[in-house]
């Protein structure tokens, strides 16, 4: 959708008879809407596939009758939005998709802000030529956050086309409705493709796939958003509000890396308590597909702050006498250029670790392959056809991630490789084409070695390594080679544009810096382009700006980490900070976007700015950091209140400014060797939250449940018991249990979403840990 | 007609009338005169005429007609904007309001405020509703837009009170359930047209 638009890939159409230019291969819908010229459609989801349920995008191309969201642009195509054939069956698709929908938009949570309203008005439908028996159909919850009232549903099928071609859950499906057969003398009567639809819609309705009650999913809640009636709303919301009394305040999600962009909606709590409480979070969903997390988790602001002098006071002190600052990677660009500037000032020491570990594999990177930012973003993977990740547990650690796996193999018949040494039984179900290899741990150079010899040119290889393709990699890897290699011809198809996503396991790996020694080789030798998936939030935006230390001692302060004396959003520190929910600034995100996001909510008390105008210097506001952010890292120097924020109807993403990244020449890479024996042995651990944990505040947020335990696959928890003790070699933990449906293997799961468990000294440095698990 | 003569506002050169009144006695003598004359006029008689006349009938012969505010009022237009009714089906007797919040939208002087939550009939439960009549003025656009005729203006016209809190909340506009009898239909802003029946095409029907 960014790909840049050149004069080769433009074709020449004619709408309603003007002349426009649209991407080659573009559905005339897409083509239509970036153009502006308005098409009447229900079903289709810009980024995913065709479902052809709702048929009102009927067009006339070249004298031809057909879907628009289906049907691809040609050079000289002229369309006919509407003639008078195609609106009678417009106008009777309404009529049907109004034939016993309730009439209580009064009490309805779309309120107003409903596709069926809107297009009954837009058709002038004033009256219904169509009847049918209704069927009794009862309003469920699927899941702990998802509330379905198939009595307003109209079967449009974006909730279940979503889930499966962005999402990759396929947690919802249409089923049986069980309702009355369409009297066969409509057939003669109605329009044609209206009577087709009408007997789809019918016969259909929307329940979880699995064939029970619940959903087994994500609860990410992407279906909520798309959903063009109120037939799909949170279980929180409901009722709960109408949507035009609720304020929107454009923001970035601040609880993984993706950044997407959301709107904070506000109004006052009630009636009694009008202070603004956010309702609920939408997103752009055309454009940007959220997780749990970033829709649910919404309520960590820190309510208790005032303006507490003598906290402040003694904040000013610990600054000034203030050897280290702890800090993790849930914080703006503008407050990490202040730390930096404390830094510079007062000689602090600044701790961050996965920022640091980030850090240090892109200082490697960069040494290697000359480039100062990884080569791709995730728009990009998502538009290519042949992706990998390796080193990162695709279904936990960045959603975009996992979106982007997902949607290639769906809408770019794609194929991927999916590299990970905890199996994983939903990667496998995103398309057919999808080898996955469940490696031991410590073999991730193979993984990379073996992506190197099925794609790179091998005269462009340097001899150190050209001698290591010897080996059989997928046997080492864990896979069948004679399967694999039958399978593989088949995935590289009519693949044009390849793309490898790297993500934390590289980072926190003792050999990082020969794993990105053998990135930059990918790159310089194949068609293999490279995103990296920074740890946590701003992980990105702390790496460029902030000169961390590896190790630090002395008197130190933890910002939303542990200290002598703590700053934090949490509201347990010993001087309260703003959450990310009411303060305005920028973050870097994995996009290597800088994007804006405001304050929804009001904060009382001091911020970090504060501390540093007493102890160094600084302006005003927080937001006047914003232009000084480092051009030589590739920020801009523009102001904040400049940055815009949103999309236009062609998808174009107007959020912040894109990073810039410098090249540079380099000499020939000489990698280590490989060494099969570095392989982790006996009981692992590994350092990951469960979907939809992220951090400490993800955690604060009440519909979000998944909680601080072990996670294990069901076979594996069977084994374990219900609650065990974890032994690492630098302490123990006790943990409950938990059963991740979806996870495969031995390896067990510990997250590291609550700060206060210093779950990243337990693991020392690393993302796997051998630890002995007993049961307590 | 022309707006000209509203635009002059040169009040001098208007056509304005002066009263045709005597001249003011300033002799001593003129002024004594000016006393005797209206003190021994018939017409006092005629006034005292009146007053006796309307005594006796009322009186006497039952034709009162001083109300006993506030123990009596006198009926105002159905279309008079006084302080709000909340009004229950006659059927069920259940509250009108399906908490659909126009009335809150609507609101020029941002008066109405209401709390809304899912029940456990799967239904919009309207939890607290309140008009600060401090701020209401009284336009009539809430009794407008309701889609249910739930909220109308009623004629409680005494707008004075220890506290307005008094008469704000949801049940102190309800319709009480023992009078729900006497529950009378709003007949101003808002109402149901005597011809709407006509207006309506019918949604058919499969059964």
């Amino acid at each position: 959708m960014s790909e840049v638009q050149t004069v080769e890939n433009m074709v020449s159409i004619t709408i309603d008879g003007v002349d426009y230019k649209a991407k080659e291969g573009e559905y005339i819908l897409n083509a239509a809407r970036a153009n502006d010229i308005f098409i009447p459609a229900i079903c289709y989801l810009t980024r995913c596939s065709p479902t052809l349920a709702c048929r009102l995008c009927l067009v006339e191309a070249d004298g031809k009758q057909v879907y628009s969201c289906n049907a691809k642009v040609k050079e000289g195509m002229e369309i006919t939005v509407n003639t008078p054939d195609i609106l009678a069956e417009r106008r009777a698709m309404m009529e049907v998709y109004d034939v016993n929908h309730p009439l209580q938009c009064g009490v309805c949570d779309q309120s107003g802000e409903c596709e069926l309203q809107n297009y009954t008005l837009e058709l002038g439908v004033d009256s219904q030529s169509y009847t049918i028996q209704d069927t009794k159909r009862e309003a469920t919850n699927w899941s702990s956050v998802l509330h379905y009232d198939p009595g307003l549903c109209i079967v449009c099928e974006r909730c279940t086309t979503v889930c499966k071609d962005m999402i990759g859950d396929a947690a919802i499906k249409t089923t049986k409705r069980g309702g009355e057969a369409l009297d066969k003398a409509w057939k003669d009567e109605m329009p044609k493709d209206a009577y087709a639809m009408w007997n789809k819609l019918q016969k259909s309705v929307i329940a979880p796939s699995n064939g029970t009650e619940h959903t087994n999913c994500s609860d990410c809640g992407e279906c909520v958003a798309v959903c063009p009636v109120g037939a799909l709303v949170s279980r929180d919301f409901v009722y709960t509000s109408n949507a035009w009394d609720l304020k929107r305040i454009p923001a970035t999600c601040a609880h993984c890396s993706s950044g997407c962009q959301i709107y904070y909606e506000t109004k006052p709590a009630s009636i009694e308590d009008r202070t603004e409480k956010i309702f609920r979070v939408t997103n752009e969903w055309n454009y940007v597909s959220l997780c749990g997390a970033g829709r649910f988790g919404y309520d960590f602001e820190n309510r208790t702050a005032t303006k507490d002098t003598a906290a402040f006071t003694a904040a000013v002190e610990a600054f000034k006498k203030a050897k280290v600052i702890n800090f993790n990677s849930v914080i703006t660009n503008e407050e990490a250029l202040m730390l930096q500037t404390l830094k510079e000032k007062l000689g602090v020491k600044l701790i961050n670790r996965e920022a640091r570990a980030f850090q240090r594999f892109l200082g490697f990177y960069g040494e290697a392959s000359g480039q100062s930012l990884y080569s791709l973003n995730f728009k990009e993977v998502m538009a290519s056809d042949f992706v990998m990740s390796v080193g990162s547990s695709l279904r936990n650690d960045n959603p975009n991630a996992r979106y982007a796996f997902n949607n290639v193999q769906k809408l770019n018949k794609g194929a991927g490789l999916y590299f990970h040494p905890v199996g994983d039984t939903l990667v496998p179900t995103f398309g057919k084409n999808i080898e996955m290899f469940a490696h031991k741990v410590g073999h991730e150079e193979a993984a990379l070695l073996f992506i190197i010899k099925l794609f790179a040119d091998q005269d462009k290889l340097p001899a150190s390594v050209k001698e290591q393709l010897e080996s059989d990699f997928v046997e080492l890897l864990g896979g069948d080679t004679a399967k694999f290699e039958k399978g593989f011809d088949k995935m590289m198809k009519k693949k044009e544009t390849f793309s490898l996503m790297v993500g934390e396991d590289l980072y926190f790996h003792e050999k990082a810096e020969n794993l990105a020694k053998l990135i930059a080789v990918l790159e310089s030798s194949s068609d293999v382009k490279v995103a990296m998936i920074p740890p946590k939030t701003n992980s990105l935006g702390v790496a460029l700006i902030c000169d961390l230390d590896d190790e630090a001692e002395g008197y130190t302060i933890g910002y939303n980490e542990s200290g002598d004396f703590k700053l934090s959003a949490l509201g347990d520190g010993d001087l309260d900070m703003p959450a990310m929910n009411q303060q305005e600034g920028t973050l870097t995100n994995m996009h290597k976007r800088v994007t804006p996001t405001n304050a929804a909510l009001e904060y009382n008390g001091y911020v970090l700015n504060d501390i540093v105008r007493e102890v160094a210097s600084a302006p005003k506001e927080t937001i006047m950091w914003t232009e000084h952010l480092p051009v030589s890292k590739g920020f801009k120097a523009v102001e904040f209140d400049s940055l815009p924020n949103h999309y236009t109807n062609d998808g174009v993403e107007h959020r912040g400014y894109l990073l810039e990244s410098t090249s540079v020449e380099v000499e020939e890479i000489s990698v280590d060797k490989f060494d099969d024996a570095n392989a982790l042995e006996g009981e692992i651990a590994y350092r990951c939250n469960p979907q939809r944990q992220f951090n400490d505040f993800s955690d604060k947020a009440h519909q979000i449940f998944e909680g601080f335990g072990l996670y294990a696959s069901p076979t594996k928890a069977e084994a374990l018991g219900s609650k065990v003790e974890v032994e690492f070699a630098n302490g123990k933990l006790t943990l409950d249990v938990i059963v991740d449906e979806r996870m495969e293997g031995d390896i067990v799961a510990i997250p590291d979403f609550k700060s206060a468990e210093n779950i990243y000294e337990l693991f020392a440095g690393s993302r796997y840990q051998t630890v002995t698990i007993k049961e307590v | 007609m022309g707006l000209e003569q509203f635009k002059n506002r040169n009040v001098g050169t208007q056509n304005y009338k002066t009263l045709d009144l005597d001249h003011t006695p300033v002799t001593g003598m003129g002024q004594f005169k000016q006393v005797v004359s209206r003190t021994f006029k018939p017409e006092l008689f005629v006034g005292l005429w009146v007053t006796f006349r309307e005594m006796i009938n009322a009186l006497f012969r039952g034709k009162m007609h001083t109300t006993q505010y506030p123990f009596e009022k006198l009926p105002i237009s159905p279309r008079y904007r006084a302080i709000h009714d909340m009004l229950r089906l006659l059927e069920s007797g259940h509250y009108r309001c399906i908490g659909c919040g126009l009335c809150e939208k609507i609101c020029i002087s941002n008066c109405i405020s209401m709390d809304t939550k899912y029940d456990e009939n799967q239904r919009k439960e309207v939890s607290e509703y309140t008009i600060n009549f401090g701020r209401c003025i009284f336009c009539g656009y809430c009794a407008e837009v309701c889609p249910e005729l739930a909220i109308v203006h009623g004629s409680r016209y005494e707008t004075a009170s220890e506290q307005r809190a008094s008469f704000s909340l949801f049940e102190d506009m309800l319709t009480p359930i023992d009078q729900l009898n006497l529950q009378q239909e709003y007949q101003g802003f808002g109402a149901i047209s005597p011809n709407a029946d006509e207006n309506i095409k019918k949604t058919p029907l499969a059964y």
